[in-house]
């Protein structure tokens, strides 16, 4: 397999072909932050938090890392201020909905993200899709899944699944970069209360 | 039928067909089209066959149902060939006089001709009525004179001859350098030229390689694609396999919405007609050349759109798009190379085989080839479907074609290139049109969604209006779009409420960077545009509803409120009338007062003022002027000598 060469942050970076451009900056020891990132699972390209900057034949533009391809003779830049301003807002964005989550805490710190910046909507769930994929990639059991689109996309498990598979797995819990116990509660949700009879019942 | 083998056999084929057509013969073509469905021409249709019947006629007259006519804001239209007399707006009544008067004695119905609104005269023929007159339609033409649900009305026009030409006369090569020539780009949205991508599709290596026709359009008010697909899918199934034959491939797609039951019932049978004629299928008219379609349904997301998330659906899977930087022509649907055109870029190619390229590149700019299809719609007064070369200044097709703004109001912007698109102000109206034309003044071609707007119009509502769209559609995957949208949406909504902050117009700027820099898809790159356009131009309207908490537009109901001018008020009593919420005081020889409390702004009492008092006012901004005191009410009328004054 050829080695590619580039540069990173002002160091001369070697990746394997097909290497994406976190991979390569994780080996060389170059932290770029991410949230819905896990080494066993596909990338998602979700969360655009390990944005960065590629330089290539005069142009330069921004691209998510988890992604983008390690190319030859490329100039990458992890950090700059507007990289630094796209991650400080998508904090601020994420922490409306996990304001308290341990995984913003240092994160918000390094970027100067005020918690604070937007009307808070406690949601807990960041949309990362951790346990989603987790599931469908590594347990091939595909018994959480999102439901709806848009703003109104929340995760789910399909009770069908769940009440034979989920007992004695569990293992998506500790992932979740928010609130374990978040997904405790939609599993149990989930079970006890099957779609749409907690509305029912809230409603007689 | 039998099959067609050669090209020799398709053009005996079109000579018989032709042939067989007396062009002195009368053929009643009606509009069939969605919207002309929609006001009335089945109910037309079924007239028009009963009353030849009844007259006793059945076999001097033909009747065809075609697809859009374009002019759609006085449809159902009805034009008799050969003579081209031009009806619009025809109810079934009327059809027992058009047969009577114009088919048996020649006459023409005076009543149902156009009436031209400046110099009052009647117009007969369609192509001589200003709306039509002014237009380029190369691609939209054939709609009036074909019934889509027949092959023969194709052939007859010189359907199919592009692609016989292709695979007999051209080496794939020679028809890619062609398309490649003639610099066609993408009419979709993004006007990528469709050569470029076609030649990586080409060269990527392969067996499987797909073709596929974008018929997802979803942009409000835009209905160019639906009206193609639906008038004239031979046209689009025909580029298709030319392009298919282009880039090697021997599978194609047609991804069509769900919410077009007309388009997908025509492609359907123009599919089956094809494959019957030996147009589709093994061995296409001795080629060697193997090509099938397959339609499928979209399940309603705008998102779907987007090539990926288009290509992810058409797998099956929820229509999301995918993340890869590598373009979809070289790893697309299940992994192959993929060419994806919208419906209108299809449409194109066999006018391009045809005429040659050097012909195509006769019409438009030096960005912008050929011509254009927009769907005027908004507050003009000819809605439609327009086709103009690329080029045209947006005050030609507003005004000339359009007919400009209704009830003698001020225009104020244009919108251009759906939800993402942009708006641009009066000083723009001469402004060409064209790909990088539109994108350079911050707005955009997309898929040729053009909505007028009158001095009514609130451009902050407007942003917030797309915006709302966009996060109904977003499909929630990446941070930019969904949380960022979702905030955007939140800021506008307030300031048009007048709950709008300092700060404000700077935070939404901010989430506009990072969604333009870090969404994932062109949906969410492209969601700020709305704001961003609206404010490029419009920021005096942003800093009235911020700062004043005044719309100038005089259209954000929580901003305005209706008062009734004393001194114009004459005491008519409509307004108490027709309020439905019982907010108007007053009575006989009273000056009628809005119990502010009350109002719901509705708008009634404004709209039914009668323009002679022209009493009832909107005001933003300042505060209502305290009613007038009870005993200073009482309308005092001037007495005129010899009338008995009013009451």
């Amino acid at each position: 397999m050829s080695e590619i060469v580039f540069n990173m942050d002002g160091k001369e970076i070697k990746a394997a072909e097909g290497m994406t451009l976190l991979e390569a900056a994780r080996a060389a020891g170059i932290s770029i932050p991410t949230l819905c990132w896990h080494e066993k699972l596909e990338p998602f390209g979700a969360c655009r938090l390990c944005i960065v900057e590629v330089e290539s034949r005069g142009s330069t533009r921004l691209v998510v890392s988890c992604v983008y391809p390690a190319e030859k003779n490329i100039i990458v830049r992890t950090r700059s201020e507007k990289i630094d301003r796209i991650r400080k807002m998508i904090l601020e964005l994420q922490m409306a909905h996990a304001p308290d989550a341990f995984v913003f805490q240092d994160l918000a710190k390094e970027y100067g993200a005020d918690r604070n910046r937007f009307e808070k909507e406690p949601s807990f769930c960041i949309h990362c899709g951790l346990c989603v994929r987790y599931c469908a990639e590594v347990k091939k059991k595909n018994a959480i899944g999102f439901v709806d689109r848009g703003i109104r996309k929340e995760i789910s498990f399909i009770p069908e699944i769940a009440a034979k598979e989920c007992w004695n797995c569990k293992e998506c819990f500790p992932l979740c970069p928010t609130e374990a116990l978040q997904a405790a509660y939609v599993l149990v949700e989930a079970l006890a209360f099957p779609a749409g009879s907690l509305e029912a019942a809230s409603e007689g | 039928m039998p099959r067609i083998n050669t090209p020799a056999e398709l053009e005996e084929l079109r000579k018989d067909i032709i042939s067989k057509r007396d062009p002195k013969k009368p053929c009643i073509t009606l509009c069939s089209g969605s919207a002309c469905h929609a006001s009335g021409s089945k109910e037309v249709a079924a007239a028009l066959e009963e009353e030849i019947k009844k007259q006793g006629l059945g076999s001097t007259v033909d009747i065809r149902k075609t697809g859009c006519h374009g002019f759609c804001e006085r449809g159902p239209i009805i034009v008799i060939r050969p003579d081209e007399i031009c009806y619009f707006q025809i109810k079934p009544e009327d059809v027992p006089e058009i047969i009577s008067q114009t088919i048996k004695e020649k006459k023409v119905v005076e009543r149902l001709l156009y009436t031209d609104p400046e110099t009052k005269e009647k117009i007969i023929r369609e192509s001589e009525i200003p709306f039509y007159k002014n237009q380029g339609r190369i691609v939209f033409g054939a709609n009036i004179s074909v019934d889509p649900k027949s092959i023969d009305d194709y052939l007859a026009l010189g359907g199919y001859s592009a692609l016989s030409k292709a695979l007999t006369q051209m080496t794939a090569e020679g028809v890619l350098q062609e398309v490649k020539k003639a610099n066609l780009r993408g009419r979709g949205g993004g006007g990528f030229p469709a050569g470029t991508k076609w030649e990586g599709s080409r060269n990527a290596p392969g067996d499987i390689k797909y073709v596929i026709v974008n018929a997802d359009e979803g942009d409000p008010g835009a209905y160019m694609d639906r009206s193609l697909l639906e008038g004239n899918p031979h046209a689009v199934l025909e580029g298709l396999t030319i392009g298919a034959y282009a880039v090697g491939s021997h599978e194609g797609y047609i991804y069509v919405r769900q919410e077009y039951p007309l388009a997908v019932e025509n492609v359907n049978m123009a599919i089956k007609k094809a494959e019957e004629h030996g147009l589709l299928g093994k061995n296409i008219l001795g080629s060697g050349f193997d090509f099938v379609v397959k339609v499928h349904r979209g399940a309603g997301a705008f998102v779907c759109g987007e090539s990926t998330a288009l290509m992810t659906a058409l797998e099956g899977r929820a229509g999301e798009p995918r993340p890869k930087y590598i373009r979809s022509n070289i790893v697309g649907l299940w992994g192959r190379p993929s060419v994806l055109n919208n419906v209108e870029t299809w449409a194109n190619v066999p006018l391009i085989i045809n005429n040659g390229a050097d012909w195509f590149t006769r019409y438009g700019t030096d960005g912008s080839k050929g011509t254009k299809i927009f769907s005027l719609v908004g507050k003009i007064t000819n809605t439609g479907l327009v086709e103009v070369p690329m080029g045209t200044p947006l005050r030609d097709i507003i005004f000339n074609i359009g007919g400009g703004i209704p009830g003698g109001k001020k225009f104020k912007a244009v919108q251009t290139g759906g939800p993402s698109g942009g708006c641009l102000p009066e000083h723009l109206l001469d402004l060409p049109v064209g790909f990088d034309e539109l994108t350079r003044a911050g707005s955009m071609m997309g898929s040729g969604g053009m909505i007028v707007m009158d001095e009514d119009t609130c451009m902050v509502d407007v942003a917030r209006y797309f915006l709302e769209f966009l996060t109904d559609e977003s499909c929630g995957k990446c941070v930019p779009c969904r949380e960022g949208m979702r905030q955007m949406l939140k800021i506008l909504t307030n300031i048009t409420k007048g709950k709008g902050k300092e700060g404000d117009i700077g935070l939404l700027e901010q989430l506009s960077e990072t969604a333009i820099e870090a969404a994932l898809c062109a949906l969410g790159k492209s969601s700020p545009n709305p704001f961003l356009s609206t404010l490029k131009y419009f920021r005096d309207e942003y800093e009235a509803h911020v700062r004043e908490k005044r719309c100038p537009a005089l259209s954000c109901k929580e901003l305005i409120a209706f008062y009734i001018d004393p001194a114009k008020c004459n005491a008519c009593t409509t307004c108490a009338k027709k309020c439905p919420s019982e907010a108007i005081m007053g009575g006989k020889n009273l000056i009628h007062i809005i119990d502010q409390a009350k109002c719901t702004k509705c708008g009634t009492c404004f709209e039914v003022c009668p323009p002679k008092f022209r009493a009832v006012t909107k005001i933003s901004g300042v505060p209502v002027p305290p009613p007038v005191p009870e005993e200073a009410r009482t309308i005092v009328r001037p007495q005129k000598t010899g009338s008995p004054g009013k009451e």
